[in-house]
């Protein structure tokens, strides 16, 4: 890990009113997926603007790459969550990976899985990433007549 | 079965090919034909986790491909062949029996011109799809079996932006 971009602690609150955002992690899918959750986790905790969602919807997969690899530059940020293992943000995300060895690529993310995230602040995002990518594999549960 | 789907699609294997067409279609393999694939294995392995374990790969050069495709095409499974330019298309429906080609995305990059929300063509790849046409092959563009095909009349036109 050349960086931890996370110091703070659960006790201490990640921004205050005239701080911009830290930004930890990138979100991208299809559709309107990465807003749609984005704005959930807003919703749910107030802490959605640790996340940056990313649409793609007219890229080719180089300029896909480009994008998702500027937007981590420019963010600082190493840890990325996409929404399908096959999907083109994955495979872009993938090709990042490659060369950035300090960063993580959490494939097929959901909203438990970004929820558990935004409030782990005591570890570094990837650490905090793997920890909230068991949450949300956990998190699916299957209620009624037919489970 | 056979290959039950010829498609041009600059992604390559992503959710709409695996998923969106995969599923409904009962689809057990898939073709990529792609030179830079097909010499690079890091990059078949990248597009090898991108798909169920129970649906087979297979990388092939455009050259290597024209060679086996009758054998994917009597293969008693259903299967897709992608390609992810026109002009790898072009080559493989020389002579081969083709009949009908999907155009399921070419994405926005310099010198292409949007003609429809997931199809932007330079003018040469226009011109490649003519030629396509021209042979006797039906070219449409769809992006999910739901959507209605878009002949390519329509298509070049940008009457259905």
């Amino acid at each position: 890990m050349s960086r931890d971009i996370f110091e703070k602690t659960m006790s201490s609150p990640q921004t205050t009113s005239d701080q911009v955002p830290k930004h930890r992690a990138i979100v991208a899918g299809h559709g309107e997926f990465a807003a749609g959750l984005v704005s959930a986790v807003q919703q749910i905790t107030g802490r959605g603007d640790q996340l940056i969602p990313v649409a793609v919807h007219t890229l080719g997969v180089a300029d896909i790459e480009a994008l998702l690899r500027q937007q981590m530059i420019d963010a600082d940020v190493r840890v990325i969550f996409t929404d399908l293992q096959a999907g083109s943000c994955t495979m872009a995300s993938r090709r990042i990976l490659r060369g950035m060895e300090d960063a993580v690529l959490i494939a097929g993310a959901n909203l438990p899985t970004l929820l558990d995230f935004v409030f782990a602040e005591g570890v570094s995002a990837p650490q905090a990433a793997r920890h909230a990518a068991e949450r949300g594999r956990a998190a699916i549960a299957v209620h009624g007549a037919g489970a | 079965m056979t290959l039950v789907l010829y498609r041009i699609d600059d992604r390559l294997i992503h959710g709409q090919v695996v998923v969106g067409w995969g599923q409904p279609l009962d689809i057990e393999f898939i073709v990529l034909v792609d030179d830079t694939v097909a010499a690079e294995e890091w990059e078949q392995e990248l597009y090898r986790m991108g798909v169920p374990p129970e649906m087979d790969v297979y990388f092939h050069s455009t050259n290597d491909a024209i060679k086996a495709l009758a054998k994917y095409r009597s293969d008693s499974r259903a299967g897709i062949l992608l390609t992810g330019d026109i002009a790898t298309m072009r080559r493989l429906v020389d002579g081969n029996g083709i009949t009908a080609v999907n155009v399921g995305g070419l994405h926005s990059r310099a010198g292409r011109v949007q003609r429809l929300r997931y199809v932007f063509l330079t003018p040469e790849e226009e011109r490649e799809l003519r030629a396509l046409s021209a042979r006797g092959v039906a070219v449409t563009a769809q992006d999910v079996p739901g959507a209605r095909p878009v002949s390519l009349e329509d298509l070049l036109a940008g009457n259905e932006l």
